[in-house]
């Protein structure tokens, strides 16, 4: 049952309109429900060749020797690709926003890093045939120590996992291992505090379990470019990815896709269109490469696990006057977006309440286990559950209902954040008193007429001093920098009008490969976390 | 043995777009000779109506009925510059690249129109229903297909547009953390209200109520379908789905659906939403996004309710079976709290 609640925010709305907010059939609503919709692996091309790939025993491994003899005479084999045959045999995904190091082979070469990683890959005419010539490889593995746990990874003597990151976690800023966040001074806070609270949080890894796992189709065009049939989440993502892999300009390559059978996040990672464009080129024949539900559960790269400290300090009225968070996102061996989460983390930290003194340290740290990766709420929803679970205990230790304690520290418009923005176009307070409302559960009066757009601001509006940081102090916010921070706009505008694009957007992507020296195409962007790729 | 019962809440908020912005989604809109629009995207439809929201954005800012828009997902060679569907950036990335798109082909129409019509072009409005005519004077009107006849075959104009939207990528300071994540937020509170066999350990899901705050509802069903289906994948994540079960050791990995456990049509409960709508000044008719933060209340709500129903913390997830009795069992048995 649904059902909207129009009284709310009614001032902030124009509904003198024509098609938005009508319940408008989806446009692809018949295919989907008669099973006529085309989806990337719907396209069956002739002269179809089927990619798979021979994938670590180990944990972490040294790889001696690999012997491909036998596999390359094995019946119907068209091809075997190996970390040699890849142009540009390193890479990370953030590398298309200037953000990382390379660090992650298409297939491994020296080492493998974690139990799953891609070592060879077959072209075969059947997908039967590429199985049992990946049986016939033999690889000399010299097994090493593997570490699993983010915080055993982060002490001296670990196992290096990722040469790349010789500390096992990801540089910030070209100078830390986490992300900070300071906000206040959260140790004289919990002197003063009435009472404290810290817990361990943790949540394992998930897996996507998309209805269709992911795969692509990969076909040589005229002209010397190529055809990608794909269920990639982002189409030039991808296709930017492979063309810095494969060494090829971007104008060789054709994506097409746009109907996807479930991502959630986990599509993502281009985890098949390099080696099937790869096996394209090498073949000259189309190739298809579609990872089985064994191989989507086990080394599709899931969400990664999140361990969370949360101390809190709490007075006996109610009022939160200190967080401080330690969070430790377990990369796997890889970073692909890991480091990305950290920052969007660290942002959403201490989630949607109002409290004067904010302290996170935020780790992404590598482990022997298969890269993770977005996804559905990547980076907030370990963290929401830390923080509300911590809620809830803390309003039982104060001894207020747990929905008056939420509104008492909530948001409103107005309040400063802990990342040193103004809270705008709040309304947690308002979901509170609906959702207690609708589940009956009673909350007193003076919570029931509370509002996120009255109280915030003033005193709530201050940063706070903080010790410890460059300014020494209290300083006033810096100039805020989104479209969305301007200045409010004349109220005679209809609220809903999008701000214009910025006045000179970035020149669009180069278009010639990239030469050794500069960014692959990805010039437009700064470095903002001071970490260039090298 | 018995079965308690609990309830417990949650209340969230969730940033739209990747974080820190710089993050651009680029669209084209054009008329064929028929006054049928076409949208072109490289955007992505995951299952989530992305074609569908940008039809009604497009179908919007043009004035024409939704049935004359056209949304052509995505073909790098036709479709521009998308970042991706990801970061619950869809809605409010593209559908403000679409709208800025549909607001230049608007414009070119209208001046067609004026054209055919003999009257400035600021004294015409569209219907809404396939026709612009004069303020005031509905009688003074013509057909969208008779303006796109015209505009390509006699005044030789195209009615197309370009769009692009890009929330400025935000620096952040190493020593405080300041930034600027997203330019809005969604929000969202939930009552989950459980049953634990204190017998088995098992969970099951009575009911949850629940009110989601998500800037305009472009398309209701389409945010039901959302909401419906996201506050699902949170109980999953709540209750059922790891692929290490015993994380850090990272054996007994799941093959397949047998051995990866999620909740099935059996283990579904009523779920009564109320949709609060605060538009984002920055958001396509002040949309937001439903999209991944409908999860996210869930899981803790549900762990909030265990706790009320049997008094143990279950701090880990996925709060299985093996979890709960462990915690029982330390705890020496069931303490309910007071019911909610």
């Amino acid at each position: 049952m649904l059902e909207f609640r129009k009284e709310y925010f009614a001032d902030e709305r124009d509904e003198n309109l024509n098609e938005i907010g009508k319940p408008t059939q989806r446009q692809d609503m018949v295919g989907h429900v008669t099973g006529t919709t085309t989806y990337f692996d719907d396209h069956k091309l002739a002269g179809l060749l089927h990619l798979k790939v021979l994938r670590s025993p180990h944990h972490h491994a040294r790889i001696r020797g690999i012997d491909t003899g036998a596999a390359e005479r094995a019946p119907g084999v068209r091809r075997v690709i190996r970390g040699a045959d890849v142009p540009r045999n390193l890479n990370t995904l953030l590398s298309l926003l200037n953000f990382g190091k390379d660090d992650e082979p298409t297939l491994a070469v020296d080492k493998v890093r974690y139990k799953g990683e891609p070592v060879v890959a077959v072209v075969a005419h059947s997908e039967r045939e590429a199985f049992e010539a990946l049986a016939q490889i033999r690889v000399d593995y010299e097994p090493l120590p593997a570490v699993f746990d983010v915080e055993e990874a982060l002490k001296a003597g670990a196992p290096v996992v990722n040469e790349t990151y010789p500390k096992n976690s990801f540089e910030y800023h070209g100078r830390y291992d986490h992300q900070k966040l300071r906000f206040g001074d959260v140790e004289r806070a919990f002197a003063e505090a009435d009472h404290g609270l810290e817990e361990r949080y943790q949540m394992s890894p998930i897996e996507h379990a998309p209805t269709e796992t992911n795969g692509c189709v990969a076909a040589p065009e005229t002209n010397g470019r190529y055809v990608v049939y794909t269920c990639a989440q982002g189409l030039f993502f991808s296709l930017d990815t492979c063309a810095k892999i494969l060494d090829v300009p971007s104008n060789k390559l054709h994506f097409v896709g746009g109907t996807v059978g479930g991502g959630f996040g986990g599509k993502v990672d281009s985890l098949t269109e390099p080696l099937a464009i790869l096996g394209a080129m090498l073949t000259g024949r189309p190739v298809r490469y579609v990872l089985g539900r064994e191989e989507e559960m086990q080394f599709g790269s899931p969400r990664g696990a999140e361990r969370i400290y949360v101390k809190d300090a709490v007075m006996r009225d109610g009022r939160i006057t200190a967080r401080k968070v330690t969070s430790y996102f377990d990369s796997g061996a890889y970073t692909r977006l890991s480091s990305y989460a950290v920052i969007k983390c660290a942002a959403h930290i201490p989630g949607p309440y109002t409290i004067p003194n904010v302290h996170a340290d935020v780790y992404c740290v590598y482990t022997n286990r298969v890269p993770a990766t977005a996804m559905r709420g990547f980076g907030v929803t370990a963290v929401d559950f830390a923080i509300e679970c911590q809620m809830d205990k803390l309003a039982h230790l104060v001894g207020i209902d747990p929905m008056e304690f939420r509104i008492l520290n909530a948001y409103r418009d107005g309040d400063m954040k802990a990342h040193r923005r103004e809270a705008k176009n709040t309304a947690l307070i308002e979901c509170v008193q609906v959702a207690a409302e609708k589940a009956k559960w009673p909350i007193r009066e003076e919570f029931r007429r509370m509002s996120s757009r009255a109280g915030g601001g003033g005193a709530r509006a201050a940063v706070p001093h903080t010790p410890g940081t460059p300014a020494g102090g209290a300083r006033p916010p810096a100039p805020q920098r989104t479209t969305y921070d301007r200045p409010p706009q004349p109220a005679q505008a209809p609220i809903f009008e999008p701000q214009k694009p910025s006045p000179s957007p970035p020149s669009p992507r180069q278009p010639t490969p990239a030469p050794a020296t500069t960014q692959h195409g990805a010039a437009r962007f700064s470095s903002v976390f001071g970490t260039r790729r090298r | 043995m018995a079965k308690h019962r609990g309830r417990g809440m949650a209340a969230i908020n969730y940033p739209i777009g990747m974080n820190l912005g710089g993050d651009p989604s680029q669209a084209l809109v054009h008329s064929n000779p028929s006054g049928k629009f076409t949208v072109a995207l490289s955007s992505i439809d995951l299952g989530q109506g992305m074609k569908s929201v940008t039809r009604q954005i497009c179908a919007e800012t043009l004035g024409v009925p939704v049935e004359d828009v056209y949304v052509d997902t995505a073909d790098s060679d036709t479709g521009p510059h998308c970042m991706g569907s990801f970061a619950s950036r869809g809605t409010h990335r593209v559908g403000n690249a679409v709208m800025a798109a549909a607001r230049e082909a608007r414009g070119v129409m209208m001046e067609a129109a004026a054209e055919e019509l003999e009257v400035n072009a600021s004294d015409l409005e569209t219907d809404g229903r396939g026709n612009i005519h004069v303020k005031g004077a509905p009688h003074r009107s013509i057909a969208v297909k008779d303006v796109a006849i015209a505009a390509q075959f006699k005044q030789g104009k195209t009615i197309s547009g370009r769009g692009i939207f890009l929330v400025p990528l935000s620096e952040v300071d190493p020593e405080t953390g300041e930034m600027s994540p997203a330019t809005c937020y969604a929000h969202a509170c939930l009552v989950a209200e459980i049953e634990v066999d204190d017998e088995t350990g098992e969970v099951a899901m009575v009911r949850m109520d629940s009110a989601y705050e998500l800037g305009r509802a472009l398309n209701p069903k389409l945010v039901e379908q959302q909401l419906v289906g996201g506050a699902w994948m949170g109980v999953s994540h709540a209750l059922y789905e790891t692929p290490e079960p015993y994380y850090p050791d990272p054996s007994h990995g799941p093959r397949d659906f047998n051995e990866y456990v999620m909740p099935g049509p059996g283990d579904i409960c009523p779920h009564d939403i109320a949709v609060l709508e605060r538009p984002a000044p920055d958001g396509p008719f002040g949309g937001k996004g439903p999209g991944e933060m409908c999860a996210n209340p869930v899981l803790p709500a549900v762990a909030n309710a265990i706790f009320n129903a049997i008094g143990v913390r279950i701090n880990d997830l996925p709060i299985t079976p093996e979890k709960v009795l462990r915690a029982l069992k330390a705890q020496g048995g069931a303490r309910p709290q007071a019911r909610r």
